[in-house]
């Protein structure tokens, strides 16, 4: 992208197998859009489906991809190696939690669209099945991307679009808001990251992470601080989406303004994005300044686990909102879990040890992928009839409905990481491990205090599912995609339990 | 036999499942209520069948030696290995556990608690059952602390659920109590696997030449300790007992004292002695030090909850006489000799047949009178059990007297064990101070034989006035007799014959004692 020294460079072949997936739903989202305009307002669901297939294609182009190790845009001449695209183990496992949540979404958005039809509340549907696919496009062009521009081109594809989702309920004072103080603190966070990615290309005069992470290793000792500062405020609009403390309190109030489906959709694929390029710059692409992030994320990430944690702790079960608020403060504390293994990676020897070490963060955020949007989508299921959504609403939801009620459980013992929720413990367990195995071992302590402040509140949620219901119990109807996603997390949730080894292989040999 | 262990632990799992759904045509019953209570009879019941023909296939010349092993590889990322196996150490707490659970639910289809339906009841007790075996039957660090955990969740709700007065706070403090200490001993456990390399305990008991440094084992010590005191319970950690016992229902601190506080003791002998002995070691004296202070302390509490005008409840009484009775079993272990740990396996068993028995007594006369405090019951004279229901008051005072360690009862040997090895505790220790911990713990004897006669006064003895009519209760019926026989006989049978268990329990501990090495 950026040298083209000779002519023949100028003309660059395109592997478009390899840039599928993004590609497609990148166009299955702009055809959304177009078709939107010819499409009478009876049909509009139809766009849904069309999301839906597109979003289905992306992923099953995913499967060509599997066991082969492409890049494209690539530099040309002698001696270049750097490429901006690059698929390999680590890019499509991520792609795939992104399409899958995004899959999964999408099913939760059909109901709310309904429903928002159905009530007069009106949710433009082209537009927001627009947003959501680019949004979509750019989470899954993140993982592939290796230059700093192509990274920050796709974390902002992936986020504005996100800002208009959180703000589309028409005539909400609350929705207005939330996407108002999302796209401020964003803003702010993304220009602190192009001033950092400023300051390393200055001091290394290359973008490509594998040729910074070289070049950082014999910077000029006079632009040393100049790098150092780079590199930290590069890793501010990352962390930012992670929704690390301190750049966190947006979100509880943003997924309550947000519609539920783009809450759940924030809460996992934007985090997926935000850890991705955390995992992507650090390790790639600062090796040399282990020292200086290590230390940066590991304390980033005790202050995350303990505030996301506390503040879930605090929540009164009786406010209105208090079960997605709670999911919110909640999805800030498992933030934190997610971290460790980076801050660990960055007191590991060896380059397989790194590799080991970020795997244990993927398998984590496939496991919370799954039971996270499981949860959201139980939520969505409870929020159709109690409309402010408390977590004192759920009281007795096994008298109600029995099967949503131990799925619930089930999901939220996976998130505390407590039996029968067995791919929670583990996942938490190969978390614990790239801790101790760094020497951390007073984040191994605090994780081990958050872990069980967590236990607190998810068992209370947990109990009260089973406790006497207030009222009679009224059954009604669960719409299909509702229930497809309830059923598709529950799964996964199970089958991984059964089997854990299926997202822990990456916490193994890492994810390369 | 592999098939048969594998079939214990996975059994109840599956039964729990089935429990859930709806009764098979043909086996309906007269109700959907006594259809599962009768399947929670079934399941228990194969359970121990199974878990008996596999005490009596049980190469006791071998008893040292794991057997029944089953060794597949289940989280190869992890190295967790579904590792299971048993020798002379677990097989007696496995069959316990099996006999216990069968008990209960034997005594719960005659008896339900207060609560909701007992379809989730009989769910829970087996998810319970399979933790508890699965305890005893993992062979691998990770598999244990997950069995562990498994536990948790059904006390909660049984206590939550189906308790007495103060139910909920009494969950939430058994649960947040027992959570805390396991994370931390989650922590311990992965030091240890991941500095030696391997999560096996066979491996790890056995291969002393591992690269585990002294301070990781200290460290590991005391943060796997923690974790398992918290579960025995050892004084000062011990305070959630009390409340979960008195609000849980009588199965619920049948099950809880009878084998729930043995995985803690278990993992101590399992886990920590073998392999890491010289953490052990640097631990034993505080660890001897906690425990007589717990069975001191356990003893007063005792005292003064007998005390008349106290209003002592029963089931908090022997709540904390299990404090006391633990700090034996304690004491035993960290003596770190053959005779003191033999002792601790011992007064394990006894403690869980002993205890479990007092629980269901006291839980039959609960039912019986509405109330379990000791004040309401004695009244100023006595409740006069003897003249009331003559067998339960036998029963009554067979079980305190057993508690209280009568020579020729099951409860006599192990704490006689556990002082003799506190004698002549392992050679790096210090003998002085482990002499002093005996003297003091033969003091808690005496104690303990103080209160429980003192109880045994207040509830079985006392005027029957023959003017006015004295309201007679029912005495012991035909499936409290079914469900108590077996533990009056075991706790007979263990206190004439203890070669029977010692034999079991002895090869065993030497080589664990001895790093593998028989």
């Amino acid at each position: 992208m950026i040298a083209a020294e000779s002519t023949a460079s100028l003309i660059q072949s395109v592997d478009w197998v390899a840039v599928a997936p993004p590609t497609i739903v990148a166009v299955v989202g702009l055809a959304v859009l177009v078709a939107d305009l010819f499409l009478s307002e009876r049909n509009k669901h139809v766009l849904g489906w069309v999301s839906l297939a597109g979003l289905v294609a992306a992923g099953l182009f995913l499967l060509p991809l599997t066991d082969s190790h492409r890049s494209t845009f690539c530099l040309s001449g002698p001696r270049a190696t750097a490429c901006s695209y690059t698929v390999d183990e680590f890019t499509l496992v991520i792609q795939l939690l992104v399409i899958g949540g995004a899959l999964l979404t999408a099913l939760l958005s059909m109901t709310a669209l309904k429903d928002a039809r159905n009530a007069d509340k009106d949710l433009p549907e082209g537009e927001y099945w627009f947003l959501l696919l680019s949004s979509a496009a750019g989470a899954a062009l993140l993982p592939a991307s290796r230059d700093l521009a192509t990274l920050v081109v796709a974390l902002e594809v992936a986020s504005l679009p996100a800002f208009a989702l959180v703000g589309l309920k028409r005539g909400d004072k609350r929705s207005s808001e939330a996407a108002l103080k999302f796209f401020l603190s964003s803003v702010t966070a993304t220009a602190v990251t192009l001033l950092g990615v400023s300051f390393v290309y200055a001091a290394t005069g290359t973008m490509h992470l594998t040729e910074v992470g070289e070049k950082l290793g014999n910077v000029d000792g006079q632009l040393d601080t100049l790098a150092q500062t780079g590199v930290v405020l590069t890793l501010v609009g990352f962390a930012f989406k992670v929704a690390a403390v301190p750049f966190h309190f947006w979100v509880p109030d943003t997924y309550v303004g947000a519609p539920l489906p783009v809450a759940a959709y924030l809460s996992v694929v934007g985090k997926a994005v935000g850890f991705t390029g955390l995992i992507l710059v650090t390790v790639v692409a600062f090796p040399e300044y282990a020292d200086v992030w290590g230390p940066a994320l590991a304390a980033l990430a005790a202050l995350t686990m303990t505030i996301g944690n506390v503040a879930a702790l605090r929540q009164q079960s009786t406010r209105a909102y208090s079960a997605v608020r709670l999911l919110a403060w909640s999805s800030v504390g498992q933030a934190g879990y997610l971290l460790v293994p980076i801050a660990a990676a960055g007191y590991a020897d060896r380059h397989t040890d790194v590799l080991e070490t970020t795997g244990a963060t993927v398998a984590y955020a496939l496991m919370y992928a799954a039971v996270n949007l499981g949860a959201f989508a139980v939520a969505a299921l409870v929020g159709r009839t109690q409309k402010l959504n408390r977590v004192s609403d759920y009281r007795g939801l096994y008298a109600k409905s029995p099967l949503s009620a131990l799925v619930l459980a089930f999901f939220l013992l996976c998130l505390a990481g407590l039996p029968p929720g067995i791919i929670g413990l583990f996942a938490k367990v190969t978390v614990f491990s790239t801790a101790v195995d760094a020497g951390l071992g007073w984040l191994a302590v605090v994780m081990a205090a958050n872990v069980v402040i967590a236990l607190y509140y998810y068992l209370q949620w947990t109990a009260l599912l089973f406790r006497a219901p207030e009222g009679e119990p009224a059954k009604h109807h669960i719409p299909a995609p509702l229930t497809a996603a309830i059923a598709v997390t529950a799964v996964l949730g199970v089958a991984l339990s059964g089997a854990p080894q299926l997202v822990l292989q990456f916490a193994e040999h890492g994810v390369r | 036999m592999q098939f048969l262990l594998a079939l214990i632990v996975v059994g109840p799992l599956v039964g729990a499942a089935a429990a859930l759904l709806p009764a098979p045509p043909g086996l309906k019953g007269k109700s959907p209520d006594q259809a599962v209570l009768r399947h929670g009879v079934t399941v228990t019941g194969v359970i121990l069948v199974a878990a008996i023909v596999l005490a009596l296939g049980f190469d006791h010349d071998h008893p040292s030696k794991m057997q029944a092993t089953t060794d597949i590889s289940w989280i190869p990322a992890l190295d967790v290995r579904i590792h299971l196996g048993i020798d002379g150490i677990s097989l007696p707490l496995l069959v316990l556990t099996a006999l216990l659970t069968f008990l209960c639910a034997l005594y719960s289809y005659f008896k339900m608690p207060a609560g909701p339906s007992p379809k989730a009841f009989v769910a829970l007790i087996l998810v319970l059952e399979s933790g508890t075996l699965a305890t005893f039957a993992v062979l691998d660090l990770l598999l244990f602390f997950l069995a562990f955990e498994m536990v948790l969740i059904p006390m909660y709700f049984l206590i939550a659920r189906w308790g007495g007065a103060q139910r909920t706070q009494a969950a939430w403090k058994f649960i947040l109590y027992t959570l805390l200490g396991s994370v931390v001993m989650l922590l311990g456990l992965l030091l240890i696997g991941l500095r030696a390399g391997t999560f096996d305990m066979v491996a790890l008991a056995t291969d002393n030449d591992r690269q585990l440094s002294t301070s990781v084992q200290v460290i590991a010590v005391l943060a796997i300790g923690i974790g398992l005191a918290v579960k025995t319970p050892m004084w000062p950690l011990h305070s959630w007992l009390p409340d979960a016992h008195t609000a849980a229902p009588t199965v619920g601190s049948v099950l809880l004292a009878g084998v729930l506080l043995k995985m803690g003791t278990y993992g101590f002998v399992r886990i920590l002695l073998p392999i890491a002995p010289d953490g052990m070691e640097t631990f034993a004296p505080y660890l001897a030090a906690f425990a007589v202070v717990g069975i001191i302390y356990g003893s007063l509490a005792c005292l003064a909850l007998a005390r008349p005008g106290a209003k002592g409840d029963l089931k908090r009484l022997i709540a904390y006489s299990s404090v006391g009775h633990m700090g034996f079993v304690l004491l035993g272990i960290s003596t770190m000799t053959p005779t003191g740990v033999n002792g601790a396996l011992f007064a394990n068993i006894a403690h869980g047949l002993i205890t479990g028995l007092l629980f269901f007594l006291v839980g039959a006369l609960k039912d019986r009178t509405g109330t379990s405090d000791l004040d309401t019951l004695a009244k100023e004279s006595g409740a006069a059990l003897y003249g009331k229901a003559p067998r339960l008051g036998g029963l009554l005072a067979f079980g305190a007297v057993a508690s209280l360690g009568l020579p020729g009862l099951a409860g006599f040997w192990g704490e006689m064990l556990a002082l003799f090895g506190a004698f002549k505790p392992a050679d790096d220790l210090s003998r002085p101070a482990f002499l002093t911990f005996m003297a003091i713990a033969a003091f808690g004897t005496l104690l303990t034989a103080a209160y429980m006669l003192i109880v045994v006064r207040r509830v079985c003895m006392g005027p029957t006035s023959e003017t006015q009519e004295t309201p007679r209760l029912a005495d012991v019926q035909g499936y409290e007799f079914a469900a108590w026989t077996p533990l009056v006989a075991l706790t007979v049978l263990a206190g004439l014959w203890p070669a029977a268990l010692l034999g079991l329990t002895d090869p065993a501990v030497q080589q664990l004692l001895a790093g593998g090495k028989s």
